[in-house]
């Protein structure tokens, strides 16, 4: 009885020091906000789109449907972070890549051709190939040459885009039909926006994943002490490949939805800048960029923290191009909060206020 | 406050989340004394120490400097450095990519200009004047761990230190490194300085202090003259209780009779690893407690690292229940149930913010596979169950291991290879930098194993301790295997020729 009593109450006490707090709190923030300036801004409706399809929309559904490539994209870089303690900024350059191997298989050699040249569902699982082989390049230049994360990972960053316009020659191959912008816009007959529909998919998969497998008992054993991993019997190389080889996955599933929200794809500015965003969640999350300890879902609520942000801003008719300023000032407000120096020193000082007769005494 | 005495400190509390680290705690050190700070993991010493360096601020007490009126304030290192407070701490915390001048100096430069020829000048006069042998010019990574030692005393030293903190000097020296150690100490005890001296090696205690500070579960036990504090009386005055005779312990042991005893478990033939150790024989019986022995460098650790597949191992053949297998890396060594428990706790064995739990299930984990990881409720149960069995001091069992104590961390690392169930266990350095209590403990839960069948090399370089739980020892010179002794021949000379080839 004892025992039951007290788990229940861990969670509560728990949470106050876990780190979703800090997510949690900065999504708490925005959200009262918002509130405050503008109820109208958590308004949802009902509607129909062109096809006569129920959609719903309003400003929350637009940041779950925009934040979704960056939460799938935060589930890898939780990963790759804690296992090699660097993260990886190839992710938006390797989007590229995956994209356009994707529209290639979809649409042959024709620029805009009239019907698809192969089902979707293979061109999209070369689009995971595509993501798995640039994960498993970046992981064994990491793992086996001991190459600096961000260094390794600076090859694909530069060169990255550069292939995904050679794969389909420079063209800007538009996909015919309806059912490829399905991924990112709405399936028909449901109301919720089918990326956000992906992501939630993401997600159970890799809570599945960290459930009924070691991947997570086994990445944070190889970023807290190698050493100690490999006199284990683990392989810590395999371990860091397999990392990037799953961010590899999760960029295929971001470019499905990037591509399918257009149709085609753009080389040069496609997922521009987003692996800043992914690393910015993998922080905000309050996990350690040194590796080590994760918590996946703590970057996925961060993740959408930040979209939230981003559409907060917008809602205030922040320019797009000053915006990067406005979030730059947040995210130092947030990160400065959630730094453990910091953290302890608030602790210090609520325990001061608490207990102000001991302090005397 | 008393002529002599250099450092007085007043009712020292101190708190952690948790737990009183330590409560009204008084310690009085002299001029021109070597004063042991003694106590068990967690007594409290390394927080007393820290307090006095200002590491950690204190929550009640007062601290009083020889030369400085009234109570005085440490709020960090710095302070406690310019106050005439220097520590030097177990693992080396100098530069080994600077020289030795540079090493002396940095951090105390004054100005942007150095006269480099005159540092180095001053930093030999110094070191000559200390008897170290070392060069202002050598790159500090060129000396032994010894001389690094006592760089930072030079330096500590150089500082006109009045108090002087030696976090267990000695523990990665050999006896005659701790002997210059020694030296040194008794020189500068004749200048003046105070000493304050943490180990966890009697004999060292016996060897140079003039008085004894005890401390246990954070309070003063009493502070003692060493005449008047004979051996046994510190052990129990440490340990809180009467102490059962620890001499005696191999008797507790019983032979292994059971299937297969007299049988070989493990047997290789002319092994070798990349780690540089000439090719090397050597079996081990079901039930059987082995040790290697040898000085530090001898090959010990390398020996047992290329059993296990730790290293790249070149050639050699292998055979488990005199079976043919092939062994290069840890896990197929598991999978043959070889279990490892590697010298350097917190370079190869903690998964320092890893629970004690996960801690503690990991290598267990690891032989069962990726795809079936161990249910909460098992994992707890193994977790309960070994920390109550090892009687592991933890908070939770969910508390991350590396805020244990170094003797506790080490009993979860034991759990995790008694919880992997092997049939071979290596303990490398298992008692290093632990309490003389989970030594004892460590030693007795060997015998134990060995009783039940498990074969157990034991590794140690307290000789003592091997005589103690071994039946058969295998000596290491110079990278080699250079004898075996078992029976009759197990006694310390013996021990002592053979290492030294002999002449004795």
């Amino acid at each position: 009885m004892e025992k039951t009593a007290a788990k229940k109450q861990n969670p509560l006490s728990g949470l106050l020091h876990s780190q979703m707090m800090i997510p949690l709190v900065a999504l708490l923030l925005l959200l009262g906000f918002n509130l405050l300036m503008d109820p109208t801004f958590f308004r949802i409706t009902l509607g129909t789109n062109s096809d006569g399809n129920p959609v719903l929309s309003g400003n929350l559904i637009s940041a779950l449907n925009n934040g979704s490539e960056l939460a799938i994209l935060a589930i890898g870089m939780t990963l790759v972070t804690a296992a090699t303690g660097g993260q990886d900024i190839s992710v938006g350059a390797t989007i590229a890549i995956s994209g356009s191997a994707m529209l290639r298989v979809l649409c042959g050699t024709e620029s805009s051709p009239s019907s698809l040249a192969a089902p979707i569902i293979l061109g999209f699982l070369i689009a995971v190939l595509a993501g798995m082989l640039c994960g498993a390049f970046n992981g064994v230049l990491v793992a086996a040459f001991r190459i600096q994360p961000m260094i390794a990972t600076l090859i694909l960053y530069t060169a990255g885009r550069s292939i995904a316009a050679w794969i389909n020659n420079n063209q800007l191959p538009i996909v015919p039909g309806k059912t490829f912008t399905y991924f990112g816009g709405f399936i028909p007959g449901i109301p919720m926006p089918a990326p956000f529909l992906i992501a939630v998919l993401c997600f159970i998969i890799i809570g599945l994943v960290l459930k009924f497998t070691n991947l997570g008992l086994y990445t944070q054993a190889v970023g807290i002490n190698e050493n100690a991993a490999k006199l284990n019997g683990l392989k810590p190389a395999f371990i860091k490949i397999l990392s990037f080889v799953i961010l590899g996955v999760c960029v295929a599933v971001a470019a499905l939805i990037k591509c399918s929200r257009t149709s085609t794809i753009n080389y040069s500015v496609v997922a521009q800048n987003i692996e800043m965003d992914a690393i910015l969640a993998v922080a905000l999350g309050g996990n350690s960029l040194g590796g080590g300890k994760f918590n996946i879902w703590a970057s996925i609520v961060a993740a959408y923290v930040i979209q939230l942000l981003t559409t907060t801003l917008y809602k205030f008719k922040v320019s797009s191009d000053a915006l990067p300023a406005y979030k730059a000032v947040v995210v130092i407000l947030l990160i400065v909060f959630s730094a453990p120096v910091v953290k302890e020193k608030l602790s210090e000082l609520t325990k001061k206020i608490r207990k102000p007769a001991k302090e005397v005494g | 406050m008393n002529e002599n005495v250099v450092l007085e400190m007043k009712n020292i509390s101190k708190s952690f989340p948790g737990v009183r680290a330590l409560q009204n705690v008084d310690f009085r050190l002299c001029e021109g004394e070597i004063h042991a700070l003694m106590g068990e993991n967690g007594a409290g010493k390394s927080t007393l120490i820290k307090v006095l360096t200002g590491v950690y601020g204190k929550d009640e007490g007062e601290i009083f400097l020889k030369g400085e009126s009234g109570a005085v304030s440490i709020r960090s290192p710095q302070d406690a450095q310019n106050l005439g407070i220097s520590t030097v701490y177990q693992e080396i915390t100098l530069c080994p990519n600077l020289t030795v001048a540079e090493n002396m100096y940095i951090g105390r430069e004054k100005g942007w200009r150095q006269n480099w020829k005159k540092i180095n000048a001053d930093t030999n006069k110094i070191l000559e004047s200390l008897g170290i042998p070392a060069k202002a010019t050598q790159q500090l990574s060129s000396c032994s761990i010894a001389i690094q030692q006592m760089v930072a005393i030079a330096r500590a030293v150089d500082m006109e230190c009045k108090v002087l903190i030696l976090d267990e000097p000695t523990s990665s020296l050999d006896e005659q490194e701790v002997e210059k150690l020694f030296g040194l100490m008794r020189d500068l005890k004749a200048k003046g300085v105070g000493i304050i001296f943490v180990t966890h090696f009697l004999d060292q205690v016996y060897e140079v202090c003039d008085k004894i500070t005890v401390l246990r579960d954070g309070k003063l036990v009493g502070e003692y003259v060493i005449e008047d504090l004979p051996r046994v009386q510190l052990v129990s005055k440490m340990l809180g209780k009467d102490l059962d005779d620890m001499a005696e312990i191999k008797g507790e042991g019983q032979e292994y009779t059971g299937e297969g005893a007299g049988t070989k478990f493990y047997e290789a033939e002319g092994l070798q690893s990349t780690a540089g150790i000439s090719p090397f024989d050597f079996y081990i019986k079901k039930g059987e407690v082995n040790g290697f022995t040898g000085l530090l460098g001898s090959g010990r650790s390398e020996c047992v690292r290329a059993i296990f597949g730790a290293d790249h191992v070149t050639s050699g053949k292998v055979k488990i229940n005199g079976k043919g297998v092939k062994i290069t890396n840890p896990l197929e060594a598991m999978k043959n149930g070889i279990a490892y428990l590697p010298e350097d706790r917190k370079g190869d064995g903690i998964i320092g913010d890893l629970s004690v739990r996960e801690n503690l299930i990991l290598a267990a984990q690891v032989l069962k596979g990726f795809c079936h990881p161990f249910s909460k409720a098992e994992a707890e149960k193994a977790a309960d169950e070994y920390i109550q069995m090892l009687e592991i001091k933890t908070a939770s069992k969910e508390t991350p291991i590396k805020s244990l104590s170094g003797g506790n961390q080490q009993k979860v690392i034991v759990a995790r290879w008694l919880f992997a169930h092997p049939e071979y266990l290596i303990l490398d350095e298992p008692t290093r930098g632990i309490d003389i209590g989970t030594k004892t403990e460590i030693q007795k839960l060997v015998l134990k194993l060995a009783s039940e069948g498990m074969s157990v090399t034991f590794i140690s370089s307290e000789t003592d301790e091997m005589l103690r739980t071994c039946s058969r020892l295998v000596v290491m010179r110079d990278r080699k295997m250079v004898g075996e002794l078992s029976g009759d021949d197990l006694n310390q000379n013996k021990i002592m020729s053979t290492i030294a080839g002999g002449e004795a």
